[in-house]
């Protein structure tokens, strides 16, 4: 899995760069680790707390360095206490700090969940908007490779089904800087979810996206590849693996519509509706499990929507987890998520429906 | 101005502690009065809202605070705006004295956009952040490490040659038995945080007496951090351990109750084969400590030394263990992978009994037309 997740990033890199000049090859971490650093810079509310995110310098090296240069004040490394620290971390930003709280990975924020969506989404409603809470909650969120059922795993479903939160999950290094900075300024509970496959993979980055005044803003998807018979909405990894998809599917004369969601709540309703009724045609693709998934919202949606719901042409296709845990052999792990090759196969299909019709 | 001196002598009981409030103390009339009209009006408050909700002007949950009135009323006249003070749902009197007003509490529980919260918090949801008031939680010991929190920002803001503004997290004898409050004191501790967790206890984690809920005797909360017996054990003497063991074991199985024990050991490794294990610890000290405390050479020392065994015959044994390992090892290699069936074999299980899978009669498979269907 992690070297097919590499080769559709190669194959997104290769049609990004036509486009783009003057760019630097920056892996996502360092990515995040630039936003993390400017945010600092910029604003002495600004700590970082989780475990190992100081003198470890990070589980996944996303915190490196930053010790050495804002030392421990700012960079804290906590106890493997993660209700606690989750919990003091929202306390804090009650009075108006601004916490990066790092999760190792977000399977280990279900030991903090209640500080989550208890303590930080609901405050401000709660308080009538006596107290807001800046907090962001971040870390390596989703599938990742030969760690089996508890380390593999998607949470966005879970977090984008609460309201006070904010969800964002970045796809490229440009996603990565981008969302995080907007996550940080915002006075809002907003959950980063980053993607350990993705950490290490390099995208090019131009120097304005690198400077300190880039954000993303939060709630807008991004159209990654413009077409015209399928949208395929996705986000994260599944970016990656529908843009190998279209370019597959493009030689077979299908013209694929990619939308990288970027934000999982709110989500960019405008954005995909008139993707989708351009197309007449939708596959969705995630790495979370299918019930009450990320696609079952994108399905719901499109049948709510009376306009998108005439301009259907296939009934809507879910490309997900296969609904069971995560499994250890990689024979098994491959089986259980979402490939290229189901992507290019799930659109052939309602494409070969239209012909039939 | 009159005054009185009252003799506090048997008001307080410190533990691990070598100084102590003082004995007595002297209060002034208009003092006296003060806390009166405070603890009296927060009893009318409290008798107003149990009369109310039984006559269902009050919805939902509603719980109050009658007896306890001094708590508040004391910490209030020691604590400045500027410090910090949560407490859990049972916070009627304290958005009183943080700033409100009877009315807005009230007009609050009625549901009443004029009310502390305009009505989107009721009973339990009550804040005013300029008095330094942070709720008004619902979920029972949650708000401690977000006190917790209230005495990090404390600190990270403090000005130097400045004493800090303090946080206080109340909760009740219910909530001190939460795993969070544990952590969250820890954390505290390790970083000095002008924190003070304070357990009101009256006696009742709703309908649980402290003697059903708590192992402390006495239901003594001021005690929490230290009512288990301890031992620690050279984790690398394999005979300590043993010995350690025995006794530890002795004590618990005999009805004393639970034990501390701290191993002292060493991981050679990093963390995980990601972590070099280097970045945070010396070379040397992982090779002083190979040489030094290693437990397998302690063994091997007992015995040569002993002269139990020859230095030969150990090198026999080892080297015959290190075929064993390796012939294991390419058998293992040699294994046919898992059968498809496993991915979608025991999510359930049909009855509880070891390895019968319930058959399900739908497993969505990442392609839904290729879904496994009973």
């Amino acid at each position: 899995m992690l070297s097919s997740a590499r080769f559709s990033v190669k194959n997104a890199l290769r049609l990004n760069s036509r486009f783009m000049s003057s760019t630097t090859e920056v892996p996502v971490r360092e990515a995040l680790n630039m936003a993390i650093d400017q945010a600092m810079e910029e604003d002495d509310a600004v700590y970082v707390m989780g475990e190992e995110v100081a003198q470890y310098q990070g589980a996944y090296k996303v915190t490196k360095g930053l010790y050495q240069k804002y030392g421990e004040r700012r960079v804290i490394d906590t106890p493997i206490t993660e209700m606690g620290f989750t919990g003091l971390a929202v306390g804090s930003a009650y009075k108006n700090l601004k916490p990066i709280v790092e999760f190792m990975t977000f399977n280990f924020s279900m030991q903090a969940i209640d500080q989550i969506v208890n303590s930080a989404a609901k405050q401000y409603y709660m308080s009538a908007g006596d107290i807001a809470c800046p907090i962001v909650f971040r870390g390596a969120n989703g599938i990742a490779a030969g760690v089996a059922a508890q380390h593999s795993q998607c949470f966005a479903a879970w977090y984008s089904s609460v309201p006070g939160l904010k969800v964002v999950a970045p796809y490229s290094s440009e996603d990565a800087k981008g969302l995080l900075a907007a996550a940080i300024k915002d006075p809002n509970p907003v959950v980063v979810l980053e993607q350990e496959l993705l950490y290490g993979t390099p995208f090019p980055m131009t120097e304005e996206q690198m400077g300190k005044d880039f954000v993303i803003p939060i709630g807008q998807a991004k159209i990654e590849r413009e077409g015209s018979d399928v949208t395929i909405v996705t986000f994260s990894r599944g970016v990656g693996i529908s843009l190998e998809a279209a370019e597959e599917l493009a030689t077979k004369g299908i013209s694929a519509e990619v939308i990288n969601l970027r934000t999982i709540r709110p989500l960019d309703r405008e954005t995909i509706l008139s993707s989708v009724q351009k197309t007449g045609r939708v596959v969705s693709v995630e790495d979370g499990w299918p019930q009450c998934g990320v696609g079952a919202e994108i399905a719901a949606m499109c049948m709510e929507d009376d306009a998108t719901f005439d301009s259907l042409d296939a009934p809507v296709q879910r490309l997900c987890m296969a609904d069971v845990p995560m499994p250890y052999a990689q024979n098994l792990e491959e089986a259980a998520v979402p490939t290229v090759g189901d992507v290019v196969e799930s659109v052939s299909k309602i494409m070969v429906r239209q012909a039939a019709a | 101005m009159s005054s009185a001196t009252f003799d506090l002598s048997s008001t307080f009981s410190m533990h691990n502690l070598d100084t102590a409030p003082p004995t007595s103390t002297t209060a002034t009339t208009e003092e006296l009065l003060e806390y009166f009209e405070t603890m009296y009006t927060i009893r009318r408050m409290e008798i107003e809202c149990d009369t109310q909700y039984k006559s269902r002007n009050i919805r939902g949950f509603c719980h109050l605070y009658d007896g306890q009135e001094a708590i508040a009323t004391g910490i209030n006249d020691v604590f400045t705006k500027e410090d910090s003070w949560i407490t859990s749902y049972r916070c009627h009197a304290i958005a009183l004295i943080r700033g409100g007003s009877v009315r807005q509490v009230l007009a609050e529980l009625y549901g009443k956009h004029e009310g502390y919260t305009k009505g989107k918090g009721g009973s339990m949801h009550f804040y005013n952040k300029e008095h330094g008031f942070f709720g008004g939680q619902g979920i029972v010991g949650a708000q401690v490490p977000v006190g917790v929190g209230l005495a990090f920002e404390a600190k990270y803001n403090k000005k130097e040659g400045e004493p800090m503004n303090v946080a206080l997290a109340a909760y009740g004898d219910g909530a001190a038995n939460q795993g969070q409050i544990w952590e969250s004191a820890n954390m505290a501790a390790l970083w000095k945080l002008p924190a003070i967790f304070c357990c009101e206890n009256n006696n009742y984690g709703m309908g649980t007496s402290v003697e059903r809920h708590t192992s402390n005797p006495g239901g003594e909360y001021y005690k929490m951090g230290n009512a288990i017996p301890g031992i620690k054990i050279d984790g690398m003497n394999v005979l300590a351990v043993r010995e350690g063991m025995k006794f530890v074991k002795d004590y618990c199985a005999n009805g004393n109750g639970p034990m501390y024990v701290e191993m002292q050991t060493y991981r050679y490794h990093g963390h995980s084969m990601s972590d070099p294990g280097t970045t945070y610890r010396s070379r040397d000290e992982i090779a002083e400590t190979r040489s030094a405390r290693d437990p397998i050479e302690f063994v091997k020392k007992a015995l040569i030394e002993n002269g139990l065994k020859e230095e030969g015959e150990m090198k026999e044994i080892e080297k015959r263990i290190r075929k064993e390992v390796s012939k294991a090892s390419k058998e293992a290699m040699k294994g046919e992978i898992p059968p498809m069936e496993e991915l979608y074999n025991y999510v359930y299980s049909e009855d509880g009994s070891k390895d019968k899978t319930e058959q399900q009669k739908f497993i969505r498979m990442p392609q839904y037309d290729k879904s496994i269907k009973a």
